[in-house]
């Protein structure tokens, strides 16, 4: 039987990739995730001088030439993660990946070093943006002008591993990679297609993308020592830590991944999405919109609350997303909520923005796979309002068979997905 | 698949022509090209008519969380759910599916010329400067204009959109793909109703910047799509509500049109690719275009040899054209949902506007119009076609 319980095709993965700060691949991140490794560390790309925050979780092990600039690393995380994904799912043929890609990406803009270099072509003493664009017009910058649309990095996506059709490029703010995740699931839910690539990734970390959020005072400041930074759901809970790293998921209709023999890690069962409408970047004092989010998505995988074995929280570490997510989670699961594990990847990895929801969607199917809950670290003065299991910093076996996985962005963006081990 | 019938039963559509369906056909009427070297010469910029924006957002509050684009495009949305009738309804709009089109990256110019200065002359170690003038100089709300999807998230928040909401970026790419994906969602049975559609500012320097880095902008004067190798940018807003038929008729929405079709496709632009994505993208619907009572409502930039591209492809089809960027400049990704809105109204009156093309491609159509086939051929990428027809 290859439809679910509303008579769709079932949903399932077949193959995943992972980049994080702790390293590259499912296995070295799986070992350092359950071994409650942090990835955090001081920031050496630029000079923080002057910066409350000099931290985040930098993916500085992958080599970037000439210079590092957002799209650039963004679209290097994807290709390691997008290939890893495909090489496990053994689909399609190199370069040739017989579906769409939906790529969750941050907002791409031109840097300072591409300013700077143009405003020095430009020759002029004071300068302006009139200066600006006739140093532009020599033709000389065109590599930019490529480089820096907003759809350049799915571009290069879709022409390295031959996705099909027009290369979708999204972002729902800190939920991106999930929305990535489920509209893979409702195209091949519709017959469009028989899989679909998708990949949440980020490799934004440059001054201004850390002083915009250290302006919206979201970050945390407990620079030293890096690594104890992000302390989701403790009671000294000071913000987030920017991340880098990126997700991809091979999805797939059951009917094709067992016509080809392939091995099925995992089932999308479910997703749910529900707008907020509050405020721009703090979430509705009621809880009601993510709680119904998560609703939409147990839903939408036919479960009833109890079924839901363990919750990979967005757990920010920032004092507003922790104390609301777990009133939503309490709203929706009542007393059972505080028995429920729920432990935050994002205390060892730190908040990986765009690709977060691809990236723990990742950790969510691994966590199917091994049956053993990845810790929450940095847990130390718990938070008595948040009075929840939080698999308090060690890792620990459990039965897992449905998953819940919640990523809740700025502009009231709200995304679940429930996940299986096996097809039902 | 089902047979779902896709209507528009809501568009609203802001640019230099003004708001609104009856302005943009007198000004898609008169004849002459539109855009302006003014603020940003030489560049020609297609800026938006003033508009009142205190009559789609009462709260002054929000406006000032916004930057112009923003505006511009919650104008429109308001403009859309107003048409469609249900602005304010909140049993609509908590079902209320958005996909929105966007950009972001809206910049302050001033703070962008003061870091450059100010670094050229702060000597071999920069970062310490740049770093100190964007904690001084940069405004949170600011940032929050610069996020693709804050202009779906004050759309929620002013109109009270809540059904779900995702933001696709790139350009053109990204508008035809929402309005794909809505009626895609729709047409199975994943959702009812939808607004999609997006806005672009064309009135700041960072964004003639970045194209002419592409050498892709014209200079000097306005001219016509067909006669020009470039675009001149276009501030638009442009939202359509797409509904299921019964939905629809349920609540006793009267449409402007129906969406039959929606299809995109990615040409990586080697010479001839164009021509070949357009001929796979047509093929399908090219039975149920009727030549008597069709037009084409073309997306074209301008830029030379993808415009050529679609401009001999489309000479064989022997329908009427119109390329709207001669009057409302390239607006990238609302290109495409701003053109379907067009199309709706047009095919709506049952009447396609006049020529406006020196080159004499564009010709007269005084049959009356039923049909009209979108296209998009982004100024680099992007691909796509829909067919809008007159409901029966």
């Amino acid at each position: 039987m290859a439809k679910d319980h509303s008579g769709r095709p079932i949903v399932v993965v077949t193959g995943y990739g992972v980049v994080t700060s702790l390293g590259a691949g499912k296995e070295d991140n799986w070992k350092k995730l359950t071994a409650g490794q942090s990835g955090i560390r001081e920031i050496t790309r630029f000079a923080t001088d002057g910066l409350k925050t000099k931290i985040a979780g930098t993916v500085d092990f992958v080599p970037i030439d000439p210079a590092i600039n957002a799209p650039e690393l963004s679209q290097r995380l994807a290709e390691m993660a997008g290939t890893e994904a495909i090489a496990q799912s053994g689909i399609g043929s190199a370069g040739n990946f017989p579906g769409p890609l939906f790529l969750a990406v941050a907002p791409v803009e031109i840097e300072w070093q591409q300013r700077q270099e143009i405003a020095k072509a430009s020759g002029a003493s004071e300068v302006s943006y009139n200066d600006l664009t006739r140093a532009a017009e020599t033709g000389k910058f065109h590599g930019f002008y490529e480089r820096f649309l907003f759809g350049s990095v799915a571009d290069r996506i879709a022409d390295k591993f031959g996705t099909k059709g027009s290369p979708v490029s999204l972002s729902t703010a800190c939920a991106s990679g999930a929305t990535a995740v489920q509209l893979g699931v409702e195209a091949i839910r519709r017959g469009e297609t028989d899989a679909a690539l998708c990949i949440g990734t980020d490799g934004s970390v440059n001054a201004e993308s850390l002083i915009r959020f250290s302006l919206l005072s979201a970050l945390s400041t407990a620079n030293d020592p890096p690594q104890s930074a992000s302390k989701p759901f403790s009671k000294n809970r000071d913000g987030f830590v920017m991340a880098e790293g990126a997700g991809a998921l091979v999805l797939e209709s059951l009917e094709s991944a067992q016509a080809r023999g392939a091995r099925i890690l995992g089932v999308i069962e479910g997703c749910g999405e529900m707008a907020d409408s509050f405020h721009r970047t703090r979430s509705s004092p009621d809880g009601k919109p993510t709680a119904g989010c998560i609703r939409h998505a147990l839903a939408d995988a036919g479960l009833e609350p109890d079924q839901i074995d363990y919750i990979n929280p967005h757990g920010t570490s920032t004092p507003e997303n922790d104390k609301m997510e777990c009133l939503s989670v309490s709203n929706v699961f009542g007393e059972r909520a505080k028995t429920i594990p729920m432990s935050s990847n994002k205390s060892m990895i730190g908040h990986t923005l765009s690709a977060a929801g691809a990236v723990e969607t990742v950790f969510s199917l691994l966590t199917l796979e091994h049956q053993r809950l990845p810790p929450t670290i940095n847990y130390q003065v718990p938070d008595p309002t948040l009075p929840f299991d939080v698999v308090p910093n060690v890792a620990r076996d459990a039965r897992v068979t449905h998953v819940l996985s919640n990523s809740f962005g700025f502009g009231g963006q709200n995304v679940s997905l429930v996940m299986g081990r096996e097809p039902r | 698949m089902s047979e779902r019938e896709i209507w528009i039963t809501g568009i609203g559509i802001v640019s230099c022509l003004g708001e609104g369906a009856d302005a943009h056909w007198q000004g898609l009427s008169d004849g002459t090209p539109k855009g302006e070297v003014g603020a940003f010469a030489p560049y020609v910029v297609h800026n938006l008519r003033p508009l009142d924006f205190d009559k789609q957002i009462p709260k002054k509050g929000d406006q000032r969380q916004m930057e112009a684009w923003q505006r511009i495009g919650t104008y429109a949305a308001g403009l859309a759910l107003e048409g469609a009738g249900i602005k304010g309804n909140a049993e609509f709009l908590s079902h209320t599916d958005m996909i929105v089109a966007a950009g972001g990256g809206e910049r302050d110019a001033n703070v962008d010329i003061g870091v450059v200065g100010g670094v050229s002359k702060a000597g071999n170690n920069p970062e310490p400067f740049v770093n100190e003038r964007l904690m001084n100089d940069l405004r949170p709300t600011l940032f929050l204009a610069q996020l693709s999807n804050l202009l779906a998230g004050n759309i929620s928040i002013v109109h009270g959109v809540t059904g779900s909401s995702r933001t696709f970026m790139g350009e053109e790419a990204a508008g035809v793909d929402a309005v794909r994906i809505a009626h895609a969602r729709i047409a199975a049975g994943q959702s009812d109703l939808a607004l999609v559609g997006g806005a672009y500012n064309a009135e700041r320097w960072e964004v003639q910047l970045h194209y002419a880095m592409g050498k892709v902008l014209i200079k000097d004067k306005p001219a016509a799509v067909w006669r020009r190798d470039g675009m001149s940018l276009g501030t638009i807003g442009a939202f359509l509500v797409l509904e299921e038929r019964t939905h629809a008729e349920k609540r006793g929405a009267k449409p402007l049109a129906r969406l039959t079709a929606v299809a995109s496709d990615y040409a990586r632009r080697a010479p001839g690719a164009v021509t070949a994505t357009l001929e796979k993208l047509y093929a399908p619907i090219a039975a149920k275009v009727d030549a008597k009572s069709a037009a084409i409502i073309s997306g074209a930039s301008g830029v030379a040899p993808f415009t050529a591209e679609e401009r001999a492809f489309l000479e064989k089809l022997e329908l009427a054209v119109r390329a709207t960027g001669t009057h409302l400049g390239h607006g990238l990704e609302p290109q495409f949902p701003v053109n379907i809105a067009l199309a709706a109204a047009a095919v709506s009156k049952g009447q396609l506007f006049p020529p406006c093309d020196p080159s004499g491609f564009e010709r007269p159509m005084d049959a009356p119009l039923r049909q009209a086939v979108v296209t998009s051929v982004g100024h680099w990428r992007g691909e796509g076609l829909a067919l809008v027809e007159a409901v029966a």
